[in-house]
């Protein structure tokens, strides 16, 4: 350990004397308050493009290209027209149902792989786990043209089907899962076996109830990655229908490219959902990412 | 699951409950290795069809010329060859180095710039934290619009804000030379918070002793960084750099689709681009997969290297 090491080979350091601390205090309060002003600064030119959206979609034709900050007269109009002249309410429907389904059902498979990958032992393991990580290196668009065959050629293409299904698999999931269940201590599960549980039995009983907050965290993930989706729906469906909500904007734009307050609402109410599920789970969030990050 | 197999290693006692012990282990170890191939089933049948296949299919495709639907001939290295020969794969080629030579060192620099400033506690660092990730959890169709409406020339607000101050602001995305730095100010706007956040919790890793002891020392922020912080945080900048590379490279398509569509004179068309294009655009598949191939293998170069120069991401000489 080097601090042993550091600690061992220096002298104990003399306290430092009152006015020395003193200076100290004074100079970290300096670096705090430096500090809190260039953060904030930043934060703020970070933040404002989102908030110019934000405001500029209460903006009447005539104002949404002035720099007033706030409104002079708000207004909800563009919404309604959002809603009304085109299907947006069946966009959104589309996107949630969509995000829903692959959350719901990546979270159970990968989870099953993942319980498979950590607490049970079986011939090739490590070969197929290799397998599966090795497919995180694979990343979408470049698979783009291949992966638009194949789902052509199972006669998937312009379905729920078409979009959900290829949206299920990914080895992030399954590889973030496996590194949570292998924290988990086995005598749970030696105890359920002596009771003579079955596997599938412990991983409903013991293992389910377990990954509720990482479940949580990962659910957040893949519904944000879902929702926020636009190359996969753009090349997989033609259908009106189908059509999810950032197809539903990014049309919405091609067809009122100068009327930027109802472009602007679009915008908004598309990305409203994903500012409300990161308000609620900011934290969660934060965690996945970091360790998806790091482990 | 340790203990079960080790009871399997003992010697079975030759007592009554001998047989059942030895047959227990054999047949639980084929119930546990068939259960496992069925949890695992659906993941490893999705995963073949979606990830697996697509992947080779795309190696094998760049042989090929396809046709509108069903129509595969094959062509031998023609696809290779047109490629050689295309001015524009290769201008595409030549924008998408740029690029990655300044967003990998620019998000690089910004995430981790971001992380040291926001690593102490002062008032608001939790909510400074949050605005600045937050642009991430934006759509990249919304992050389009929005800048599409901000850069708007001479009426969008970045235009009006200059024009107040005297300066006459170029056409953002309308200006050839402009449009791709312009691409690359957004990009590193949206993710830096994502970086940042990685590189936070590597810093979180840190030990304070060796701070400690570092200001024991009277080693300045500097010394401090260079001596501390940067050898311990070698881990996380090399995930880092694999990850901004990958990134960079393949994603990002969503806004150039929306925000400038490859051009203007195509001064935004990156290989990425130019591979949607090809086969969604001109329908030409085969063409599209041998450039994809192409940078699929730039990637593993770059990843290898990365490998090679950290041995794998351990910086052995750490320990």
């Amino acid at each position: 350990m080097p601090t042993d090491t550091a600690a061992g080979t220096r002298s104990t350091p003399t306290p430092p004397a009152a006015p020395r601390r003193r200076l100290i205090r004074r100079r970290s309060h300096r670096k705090k308050t430096a500090l809190f002003t260039v953060v904030g600064i930043i934060s703020i030119v970070t933040i404002f493009p989102v908030f110019w959206m934000f405001t500029s979609s209460f903006k009447g034709a005539d104002e949404v290209l002035s720099t007033n900050i706030i409104p002079n007269d708000p207004t909800l109009s563009n919404f309604d027209y959002v809603f009304t002249s085109v299907p947006f309410a069946r966009y959104m429907f589309n996107s949630f149902v969509v995000s829903a389904t692959v959350t719901v059902i990546a979270l159970f498979f990968h989870s099953m792989a993942a319980y498979a990958l950590a607490r049970l032992r079986f011939r090739g393991r490590d070969t197929i786990f290799i397998a599966i990580f090795s497919t995180l290196l694979v990343t979408a668009p470049v698979v783009l043209v291949p992966l638009f065959l194949v789902v052509h050629r199972l006669g998937l293409l312009n379905s729920y089907a078409g979009l959900i299904i290829p949206a299920i698999f990914s080895a992030f999931g399954i590889f973030l899962l496996r590194q949570f269940y292998l924290s988990i201590p086995a005598e749970l599960e030696e105890a359920a076996i002596l009771d003579g549980c079955g596997y599938w039995m412990i991983y409903r009983k013991i293992i389910l109830p377990m990954s509720r907050s990482i479940f949580a965290a990962l659910a957040v993930l893949f519904f944000l990655a879902n929702w926020n989706s636009f190359l996969w729906p753009l090349v997989a469906t033609t259908d009106q229908d189908l059509q999810v909500v950032q197809l539903g904007i990014a049309s919405f734009q091609d067809q009122h490219s100068a009327d930027w307050n109802y472009v602007l609402a679009a915008a908004l109410v598309a990305a409203i959902p994903t500012l409300i599920v990161f308000a609620f789970f900011q934290r969660r969030i934060v965690e996945s990412v970091k360790t998806s990050g790091l482990k | 699951m340790t203990g079960t197999i080790g009871t399997a290693d003992a010697p079975a006692p030759s007592t009554s409950h001998g047989e059942r012990r030895q047959n227990n282990p054999n047949t639980r170890a084929r119930r546990e290795r068939r259960a496992a191939y069925l949890f695992l089933a659906p993941n490893l049948i999705g995963l073949t069809t979606f990830v697996a296949i697509p992947m080779l299919m795309s190696i094998v495709l760049a042989f090929f010329s396809v046709d509108g639907f069903g129509g595969y001939t094959f062509v031998g290295t023609a696809n290779f060859e047109r490629m050689v020969n295309d001015p524009l794969f290769l201008s595409s080629l030549g924008r998408t180095l740029i690029y990655l030579f300044v967003l990998v060192p620019g998000l690089f620099v910004s995430g981790l710039g971001l992380a040291l400033l926001v690593r102490s506690q002062f008032p608001l660092v939790g909510l400074f934290r949050t605005a600045l990730f937050a642009p991430n959890v934006i759509s990249l169709v919304v992050i389009a619009l929005i800048w599409k409406f901000l850069l708007t020339d001479d009426v969008g607000f970045v235009a009006k804000i200059l024009g107040r101050v005297g300066i006459t602001p170029p056409s953002w995305l309308g200006d050839p030379s402009y449009a791709l730095a312009t691409v690359m100010v957004i990009t590193i706007w949206f993710s830096m918070g994502y970086y940042m956040l990685i590189f936070l919790a590597g810093l979180q890793d840190i030990p304070r002793e060796y701070y400690e002891v570092a200001s024991i020392d009277g080693a300045g922020p500097w010394a401090t960084f260079r001596n501390v912080t940067w050898p311990l945080l070698k881990p996380t900048s090399f995930f880092i750099l694999l990850t901004s590379t990958i990134a960079v490279m393949t994603g990002g398509l969503e806004m150039l689709v929306v925000l400038t569509n490859g051009g203007p004179a195509n001064s935004t068309t990156l290989v990425i681009y130019y591979v949607y294009q090809q086969a969604f655009v001109y329908g030409e598949f085969g063409y599209a997969s041998a450039i994809a191939s192409i940078m699929v293998l730039i990637l593993l170069a770059w990843s290898a290297l990365l490998f090679a120069l950290t041995r794998g991401g351990r910086f052995t000489h750490a320990d």
